[in-house]
């Protein structure tokens, strides 16, 4: 009960600096959308974090090390530490720089207005919505999930809060900070919850270490002896290959919707300095505790154990029931924190993008596109919380659409970097890039295998009355390859564990959709006229030209 | 010479990110109980915090903070 109740009283401040947040709003889009562009520079940091970071960050981590071991952080972390800074460094910086001259509120308002061509923005961001709706369903999914974890009680094993009323809770308050603060709310939010999250993974660490008999080290001797388990602490069972192509993973940050459109709410660009050399000290922060929280769960905890609840049964176990009330409020931060801007970033781009773009807003002008917005910021939680009810037992699709949804953003990063830094590409080359990005992540998606069962308890073999049967390890799955026998080149593949696509024996197909998006970009632009020398003096000439910036936004 | 040795920094550290000589090995476990892949990928997260720090402080795109001060003077004081 405890627990709960510090959740609520959680989800209470929430509602309560969102309502602050829509006293001081004004009703136009840039100040909805945008803060008007005024995020100050720590401020833009947590914010820009919180963005980023999902209940993965937390369960899905330490779920994930409870299975594989430590090379999760090396895999997942340690590449983002490198790749995210170096995207909002290169990348993020020249977005927030070209909104500010041009007042341009999404990506796709970029490449309209840079490659002159009203089309291509609409293919980019019909791939974006797509990609991006399946991530916000399973935020809320997670959401009901989290909250039922963590209100189950030990004598009943009943959850206080069903995993409806979660989605529900989860739902309402993200709707009701979205809706009434828009991006400020969602930024002031952001820094309370970005603030709780971090001290999670220390405070965890912390108590758990406290509560058990031996210290850390004992256990982790415990793994390293147990033949069984001791791969967890090392790679043996990670291939190389999949881990240096994890590190493209990352380059889908910076593109993802939510994450661009941040870069365009700061005040000023100095706002990105202390952000890019805080952001690998945070992941740290969060993501280090987690995994090796995860690794130690094999050990400290007995009994069946879902891989994704080991960091609240280990809480459970080993924390006081009011820490970890206050703990499970910071898991659930990290799911509202990426939530309300998924929810915000779709209805940004459908009312830009969209609305006032194909004349919504020439006929219901400024405040006809705030009420567009928050109309469609209602709808598309309501539907999300519906197919979070109707499809909870095919929450495993939605994983698998987010897996991809990650390579797909990654490889639409070579068509921003085009637009960026190369005045020669061209809008049949984005087009041809987001088009190869589209087909390759459909077939991709086609042919995903179902993951492995996970294996049995070994037979023993009655009638021979001799030892028991090992399991048999999972066989690979070719789909193409050249050749026969051992020298044969397999091309694509499905993991026996994941059941995902592999290309050229261990790489993700993120390697060769990133290659083929480049690829195309550059063949498709040099094939191409370039756009006016008007437009490439708009946005590569050094000089401000006075009344660049679209009439509707200046306002 | 600044922006090749800034390249090649930052080209190093993304080559030592995949570490090969700690993939089979849990030992010497650091402050008696990070294994070193863990612990080394932890310190790598540290460097790559040094290294933007490096790159801020050396190659940061001070013309963007240049134009935006242009553009917030033009706003106040128009142009007719």
């Amino acid at each position: 009960m405890i627990p709960v109740i510090v959740i609520f009283i959680y989800l209470a401040i929430i509602a309560f600096i969102g309502s602050i947040a829509f006293r001081r709003s004004k009703t136009n889009t840039e100040d909805f959308f945008l803060a008007n562009r005024s995020i100050g520079s720590l401020v833009f940091f947590l914010s820009l974090f919180a963005t980023n970071m999902t209940a993965f960050a937390i369960l899905g981590s330490s779920g994930q090390s409870y299975r594989q071991g430590i090379g999760i952080y090396g895999l997942m972390a340690s590449s983002s530490c490198f790749v995210i800074p170096m995207t909002i460094f290169f990348i993020g910086t020249r977005l927030w720089a070209l909104g500010k001259k041009f007042g341009h509120q999404t990506q796709v308002s970029y490449f309209r207005d840079r490659w002159e061509c009203n089309h291509i923005g609409t293919a980019i961001f019909a791939l974006s919505a797509a990609m991006l709706v399946p991530y916000m369903i399973i935020s809320i999914m997670g959401g009901g999930t989290v909250l039922a974890d963590i209100s189950t009680s030990a004598e009943t094993h009943q959850p206080l809060i069903p995993y409806a009323a979660g989605c529900a809770i989860v739902a309402a308050v993200v709707t009701v900070n979205v809706f009434f603060g828009g991006m400020r709310g969602t930024v002031w939010v952001n820094i309370f919850q970005t603030i709780l999250f971090l001290c999670f993974g220390a405070v965890a660490v912390a108590v758990i270490s406290h509560a058990l008999p031996g210290g850390f080290g004992e256990y982790i001797k415990k793994i390293m002896d147990d033949p069984k388990n001791h791969t967890l602490l090392t790679r043996e069972k990670m291939p190389p290959q999949f881990f240096w192509s994890y590190t493209l993973i990352p380059l889908s940050s910076i593109m993802f919707p939510h994450m661009a459109i941040m870069c365009f709410s700061a005040k000023k660009v100095t706002a990105f300095k202390r952000t890019v050399v805080l952001y690998p000290i945070a992941i740290l922060a969060i993501w280090l505790p987690c995994v090796f929280l995860g690794v130690l769960g094999t050990v400290t905890l007995s009994g069946k154990i879902d891989p994704d609840g080991v960091l609240l049964r280990m809480l459970d176990t080993y924390a006081p029931v009011w820490l970890a009330g206050i703990l499970g409020a910071g898991i659930i931060s990290a799911v509202m924190g990426s939530d309300a801007h998924q929810v915000l970033a779709l209805s940004t781009m459908f009312t830009k993008d969209i609305f006032a773009h194909y004349g919504g807003k020439q006929k219901f002008g400024e405040r006809g596109s705030v009420y567009f917005a928050r109309a469609f910021i209602l709808v598309v939680t309501i539907v999300a919380y519906l197919v979070a009810l109707e499809l909870k037992a095919k929450q495993g699709i939605f994983e698998i659409a987010i897996r991809y949804a990650f390579s797909g953003f990654a490889a639409m990063a070579p068509v921003m970097i085009a637009a960026l830094f190369w005045k020669r590409s061209t809008k049949w080359g984005a087009l041809a890039a987001t088009l190869f990005v589209a087909i390759s992540l459909v077939g991709f998606a086609s042919l995903q295998g179902k993951p492995a069962a996970p294996p049995s308890a070994p037979k023993v073999d009655a009638a021979a009355a001799v030892k028991p049967t090992p399991p048999a390890k999972p066989k690979e799955d070719i789909i193409w390859k050249i050749g026969e026998g051992p020298d044969a080149i397999k091309i694509l593949s499905r993991s026996p564990a994941t059941g995902d696509v592999r290309f050229m024996n261990n790489y993700m197909t993120v390697v060769p959709m990133v290659i083929g998006s480049a690829f195309f970009m550059i063949l498709f632009s040099l094939l191409t006229r370039p756009p006016s020398q008007q437009t490439i003096n708009r946005y590569f000439g050094r000089t401000n030209t006075p009344g660049q910036r679209p009439v509707a936004t200046q306002a | 010479m600044k922006k090749l040795l800034l390249f090649i920094l930052v080209v190093a550290v993304y080559v030592v990110h995949q570490d090969y000589w700690n993939w089979n090995k849990a030992e010497p476990l650091v402050f008696d109980c990070l294994p070193i892949g863990l612990a080394y990928h932890a310190g790598y997260s540290i460097l790559c915090a040094i290294t933007m720090w490096v790159l801020v402080k050396t190659i940061w795109p001070k013309h963007l903070e240049v134009e935006d001060e242009d553009l917030q003077s033009e706003i106040r004081n128009p142009k007719v």
